[in-house]
């Protein structure tokens, strides 16, 4: 990153960029791409909230107690925890410019992601079986919506990651595809950290209670 | 001020944004952590471990907090200096933004909740 601007030579201070200077293509990508996590978070935050809120109120339906199978969610966290690791190595191998193999951890990464999804729409699909849908209480529906929300992006970023695979397999580990890359690396870790909060909050505390 | 802050991020700037330290170790230490950090809250809610709810429930909501830490530093590459700062910046933002609306919609709520009693324990008397 180059300054065009200097303070002049009287000592003076600017206050402002006297010249245009130059804006490389991609040069605030990553904090760009950073502050929409960001407001994703805000997002996350209010589902959060909302979940906190009416998440004890069951309506005499059934409780988390009645509905979560734990063991179901620790396999499902591990699977999102191992597709973080990979997509980590699909990062380290792009650094070392191996088209192959970095492709080879995308992949095994879109392979766990969609592991979670199908975890998740089995669980959804056995909770909504058992009558559990998101119209039966307040718990339910911001149940549905908080891990629904959260699964959505998942999905969102397989999608993604499927497009890059296509990008890198057509174009190689050019500048715009790492570019890429690191965004949808610091989505899918992101997603990971709203996992933490979604096992720790409505699964363990939603058992415990 | 704006040549010294630049001059101090031209040096990490060649990187890709926060990827500067994306390492084999850092991501395995963050890896191995995560599991541990995973492991003892499920083990202790299904084993029932500790003798009262609220010490469990306040011990794993700390080993969450833990966990997005190490997230945080050993998979996104947070760190004081990339972006000249702006990513912490933003992020220490957003967390003053969450903890106000999560501590104040259940601050609220509960308060609006212990105030509905009454109505609640006539629904009861019915």
């Amino acid at each position: 990153m180059t300054v065009a601007v200097h303070p002049s030579q009287t000592g003076e201070p600017v206050f402002y960029l006297a010249d245009e200077h130059p804006h490389p293509e991609g040069w605030s990508t990553s904090l760009g791409f950073w502050i929409y996590l960001m407001s994703d978070c805000l997002i996350f935050a209010i589902l959060f909230a909302t979940y906190g809120v009416l998440g004890g109120n069951y309506a005499a339906g059934p409780a988390p107690k009645d509905l979560f199978d734990l063991n179901l969610v620790a396999v499902n966290t591990s699977m999102l925890l191992l597709s973080s690791i990979t997509y980590g190595f699909a990062m380290l191998t792009m650094q070392q410019n191996k088209v192959a193999q970095t492709q080879i951890w995308l992949a095994i990464t879109g392979l766990f992601g969609a592991a979670f999804i199908g975890i998740e729409l089995f669980e959804f699909a056995h909770m909504i079986h058992e009558g559990a849908t998101p119209q039966r209480s307040a718990f339910l529906s911001a149940f549905f919506t908080l891990v629904g929300t959260h699964g959505l992006h998942v999905s969102c970023g397989l999608i993604w990651l499927v497009t890059l695979m296509v990008q890198v397999g057509k174009f190689g580990l050019i500048e715009a595809n790492r570019r890429r890359l690191m965004c949808l690396s610091m989505f899918w870790h992101f997603l990971d950290v709203v996992w933490i909060g979604v096992f720790t909050f409505v699964y363990l505390l939603g058992v415990l209670r | 001020m704006s040549t010294d802050t630049h001059a101090a991020g031209a040096h990490d700037h060649h990187h890709e944004g926060g990827h500067a330290h994306s390492t084999f170790s850092g991501y395995m230490l963050g890896f191995v952590l995560s599991v541990v950090l995973t492991a003892i809250p499920f083990w202790l809610v299904m084993s029932g471990a500790l003798p009262s709810k609220q010490i469990t429930a306040l011990v794993i909501m700390a080993f969450a907090i833990v966990q997005i830490v190490v997230h945080m530093v050993y998979f996104l590459h947070m760190n004081t200096t990339s972006e000249n700062g702006w990513t912490m910046m933003a992020l220490i933002f957003t967390i003053v933004m969450v903890v106000i609306a999560l501590s104040g919609s259940l601050w609220v709520m509960s308060h609006l909740n212990s105030n509905m009693m009454p109505m609640h324990q006539m629904g009861g008397m019915k």
